[in-house]
């Protein structure tokens, strides 16, 4: 099948993008490839319909006053593009369920940083109008941005160790946001009432920005934040600097519970709401 | 006034008529001239002139609606465009979506489109329920003012978007007048919306011509059957959710506020069982427009009409067990089974496709301009709907959820739908309903700068998407990149702006110099189109046997008839069994 | 009569069997309740349907060989123009604002709408204008 082809030549680098990120997570990398796949066979596919139907368009243009033949149905044809539509949907969900599963998949978190394979850094995202809190409950730290430099500053900025799993729990404080990172390929609601929770492996060192695609208020539209993905020692001496400067986590107990007023000073962009 | 309509059991007393002969309007109707004016606009009971009165009011609403996506992308052109302030952005963009999706493109198809063109199509003389036809008019007009009352009161009109998620829509996070006008207007016209379903269905199972059997119905009155069942199961669940959030919001209840122990996704699970069939209440009207249109202009019957009313079935009944793919990322719907209907429904919507070009292979096609349309509407939601594919993946929507991706997809499906294949369906039977036509010229012009703009516009907002910018933002880094192509997006939708101008002027053209269309301009193939132009009231003086799905064609071209009957064997009119008999007349004392 | 009430059916049955499937999977409630709804909401006219065309002659708009002329006779009542839906409308509308702009509209829209419904009654059974 078309999706399968470029599925099974996975490492060799034949993946076209169409335009996407091909994932700094291996999450992200996995749903890239789907993608990718998928992409390309619904080019092929709707290649052919557009080429069928420009045929048609071309071919049949009225050139006499001959009736064509009135013939209206013909049962082989028409099975043959229900029962094919059909088989190429049940490969490509059968693609869809195992990228699925690979992507929501969550390890339960480590007791010890030394136990391998599991998330060692949890992290807890809380999500508000119109900013974000990260907390990693276990390091005691917590970080908190909100709307404050105008349009172009980048938000607060969460810290994660290269090469291991971290675990974002992810909560919303009043209403519903959405947690999305470009080059993750991925996103998901902070919704309120609900737990979230989900692994990131970023795979590459770098600074990932992020937004809030949940329209949320007036200033959704500058609701960033930054994800910045550095060597395991980088992060820990970056921890040991925030415990220094003591930003730390606010009360104990639900990170939902303490969060920022909501009447704390904004110093809003030019655009200010008309009333 | 009421009148007793009758058939009376009258047989061809003045032999086969053509139906290009002008129809004597039955002088026995002195109820025929009612009141005229303003007090006929306000009185008539007849579905032509409610049917009229809808479309001259959703297109209002789409100009408006129109004119405010070209607001939004002008505010786009520019990183931190200033035109408008973040809060008008934000009321821009719901009122945007509001007035297009509740207000044009459903009361266009089944308000407008469906009850001008229903009852024809099945030899009714009217609408079964009349006088509720006209009450639903009324509450879709109510409705429409007081959305729009939104912009004229303190705090301005609603803005949370037309999904109005919970608890944004809460009165903590919107209070004001406006939030509550939207719920009420989307109240008003959800009921009439519901009558106008209950209605389509009572009148297509009672009011057929005899020999009009359910399987010779013209494709366009199934769907739009289909389309009024899928109402009846989606618009009261809105009005549900939208009495649950006004209880929220007024009443002190806590239904979707977590503070107070609500579930705020029950707005989503709630929202969207009413949204994803609205999304096929405002398609299948649409295909069922394409289904009419491509097989007059190739000269053909349709290919595969049982297979396209399968289709059309089948899409209905997933269409509504797929409502939690809007809501993947919400991480608490069951994805695979969600994935697996959405999946789904790309089949039968992949038949219809099939059967079009079906329909036009080895045909006579003549590009007139609704053929031309529906040729548009073909190859631009061939593109919606292969992204659409996309997204019933759960993985990929983590991906493009909530970017431009969506915006494009959701766009393309929609423009393709409302706006391609409903002018199609426009242009068609403008003849019909005003006994003029359209210019031509005019209206390939319409066409081409329409789908010139088309393109324009969406194509680099599905790049956009991928390049990671959030939908419903009023602004967006200068550093991002992204400013280049939303220029250009916004260049694409000035020419479809644009392109609508060619419309209003021929419209305009037809009114000052009309070109007689006759009954029948494009040798048609429904019942509508052996009346007269515009068709009297009560529709029909005279009606030919019903023989297949298309017996004006049938009766004009006896030599070419329908093959294969949809009946099976034993109806009796196999090909050249025959001419039909003379045109019997029908209709009232 | 028949394939009317069939095609309704499906529909019940359809759902019947999704929300079986959907609660079965999920455990979710509100899904659930709205596919049952949707389940009774084909079942129950599409059974009156089935009833009712057992026990009704076939229609000639159900038979593929009638003629235009065995439809004949009377097709129903429909009446040529009333104001009463418009007034019946207003009423709805005002009905509407006195939600958002407060209860002194309750009035007005009473009475539009009780007039309306006097209006509308005597009209159906004078048949004549009103």
């Amino acid at each position: 099948m078309a999706v399968g082809a470029p599925l099974l030549l996975a490492g060799c680098n034949a993946y076209p993008s169409y335009f996407a990120s091909s994932g700094a997570t291996t999450q992200g990398h996995d749903t890239f490839k789907l993608w990718s796949g998928m992409m390309t066979t619904g080019l092929i596919i709707g290649g052919i319909v557009v080429l069928l139907i420009l045929w048609a368009v071309f071919r049949y243009r009225r050139k006499s006053d001959a009736m064509p033949r009135q013939f209206h149905e013909h049962v082989g044809i028409e099975l043959l593009y229900t029962i094919v539509p059909i088989i190429i949907v049940a490969f490509l969900f059968v693609f869809t369920v195992l990228t699925e599963n690979e992507v929501d998949a969550t390890v339960p978190l480590a007791a010890t940083t030394t136990a391998s394979g599991k998330p060692v850094v949890d992290i807890t995202v809380t999500a508000f109008q119109w900013g974000w809190r990260f907390d990693y409950p276990h390091l005691d730290v917590g970080v908190v941005g909100e709307l404050k430099n105008g349009p172009d500053h980048h938000g607060p900025q969460m810290v994660v160790p290269v090469g291991e799993t971290v675990q974002i729990t992810l909560l919303s404080a009043d209403v519903v946001h959405g947690f999305y990172v470009r080059d993750f390929d991925f996103s998901r609601y902070a919704l309120p009432g609900v737990t979230n929770i989900f692994d990131l492996h970023v795979k590459h060192a770098g600074t990932y920005f992020g937004q809030c695609t949940q329209f949320c208020g007036l200033y959704h539209s500058e609701m960033f934040f930054s994800v910045k993905a550095e060597s395991p020692a980088a992060f820990h001496s970056w921890v040991a600097t925030e415990v220094r400067d003591g930003h730390v986590l606010g009360p104990t107990g639900n990170p939902a519970t303490n969060i920022p007023p909501k009447s704390s000073p904004l110093q809003p962009s030019n655009n200010a709401p008309k009333s | 006034m009421t009148t007793l309509v009758e058939r009376p059991d009258l047989t061809s007393p003045d032999g086969p008529r053509r139906p290009d002969e002008p129809v004597e309007v039955d002088q026995h109707h002195p109820h025929h001239e009612g009141p005229t004016g303003l007090l006929k606009w306000l009185t008539s009971t007849d579905h032509k002139v409610i049917g009229l009165s809808y479309m001259i009011t959703s297109l209002v609403l789409f100009f408006i609606a129109g004119v405010m996506a070209l607001i939004i992308r002008g505010q786009l052109m520019d990183p931190h465009g200033t035109l408008v302030s973040f809060q008008t952005y934000n009321e821009l963009f719901t009122m945007h979506g509001s007035l297009m999706l509740y207000l044009f493109a459903g009361p266009f198809a089944f308000g407008g489109l469906a009850n001008y063109v229903v009852p024809l199509q099945i030899g009714a003389p009217d609408m079964a329920f009349p006088r509720l036809n006209a009450l639903s008019y009324w509450l879709y007009l109510s409705g429409s003012i007081t959305m729009l009352l939104g912009f004229f009161v303190a705090g301005g009109a609603a803005d949370f978007g037309w999904v109005a998620y919970a608890p944004l829509s809460e009165a903590v996070n919107s209070p004001g007048a406006g939030a509550d006008l939207w719920i009420v207007a989307l109240a008003l016209t959800g009921f009439s919306a519901i009558f106008t379903g209950v209605n389509l269905v009572a009148t297509i199972f009672y009011l057929r011509a005899p020999g009009m059997t359910m399987f010779r119905m013209p494709i366009f009155t199934w769907n739009m059957l289909v389309t009024a069942i899928l109402i009846l199961i989606a618009f009261p669940v809105l009005f549900a959710a939208l009495l649950l959030l006004f209880c929220d919001r007024h009443f002190g209840t806590h239904i979707f506020t977590v503070q107070g122990g609500g579930v705020p996704v029950l707005w989503q699970n709630l929202f969207w069982f009413f949204g994803h069939p609205e999304v096929y209440i405002l398609a299948l009207p649409f295909f069922g427009v394409v289904t009419d249109v491509i097989p007059v202009f190739s000269r053909k019957p349709v290919f595969g009409y049982r297979g396209m009313v399968f289709a059309t079935m089948t899409i209905a009944a997933l269409s509504t067990g797929v409502w939690a793919h809007h809501m993947f990322t919400t991480g608490v719907v069951l994805l695979p089974f969600f994935s697996a209907m959405s999946y789904a429904i790309a089949v039968p919507t992949g038949i219809k496709f099939f059967n079009w070009i079906g329909t036009m292979w080895r045909g006579q096609i003549t590009f007139r301009t609704p053929m031309l349309f529906s040729v548009g509407f073909m190859l631009v939601f061939l593109f919606g709907g292969v992204t659409g594919v996309l997204l019933a993946s759960p993985p990929v929507d983590f991906m493009v959820h909530d970017t431009y991706f969506v915006v494009a997809h959701f766009h393309q499906v929609l423009v393709a739908t409302t706006v391609f294949a409903g002018f199609a369906g426009f242009y068609f039977w403008y003849p019909k309903m005003f006994g003029r036509m359209l210019r031509e010229g005019l209206g390939k012009l319409h066409f081409w700068f329409l789908f010139i703009g088309f393109w324009v516009t969406y194509m680099p907002q599905y790049v956009l998407g991928l390049w990671g910018m959030p939908r419903r933002v009023a602004s967006y880094p200068a550093t991002a990149g992204w400013t280049t192509l939303n220029v250009v997006s916004s260049i694409g939708a000035f020419i479809i702006g644009f392109s609508f101008l060619f419309f209003l002027i021929n419209v305009f053209v037809s009114w000052r110099k009309p070109v007689p269309a006759g009954s029948n301009p494009w040798d048609g193939h429904g019942l509508e189109w052996f009346t007269s132009s515009p068709p009297p009231h009560h529709n029909y003086t005279h009606l030919p046997p019903v023989r297949s799905e298309r017996p004006t064609w049938d009766y004009n071209h006896p030599e070419h008839r329908t093959l294969v009957t949809h009946e099976g064997p034993g109806s009796g009119s196999g090909p050249g069994e025959g001419a039909p008999a003379g045109a019997e007349p029908v209709g009232a004392r | 009569m028949r394939l009317e009430a069939r095609i309704l059916i499906f529909i019940g049955i359809f759902f019947a069997i999704i929300g079986v499937i959907y609660w079965y999977l999920s455990y979710e409630d509100s899904g659930t309740v709205m596919l049952a709804a949707a389940a009774i909401l084909g079942l129950l006219p599409g059974g009156y349907y089935l009833w009712w065309s057992r026990h009704m002659k076939p229609r000639p708009s159900d038979d593929p060989e009638a003629s235009i002329g065995e439809g004949s006779g009377t097709v129903g009542t429909f009446p040529g123009s009333s104001i009463w839906p418009f007034v019946m409308g207003m009423g709805a509308f005002f009905v509407g604002l006195s939600f958002v702009f407060g209860i002194w509209f309750v009035p007005v829209a009473a009475g539009l709408l009780i007039g309306a419904m006097i209006g509308a009654t005597v009209e159906s059974r004078r048949g004549g204008e009103v």
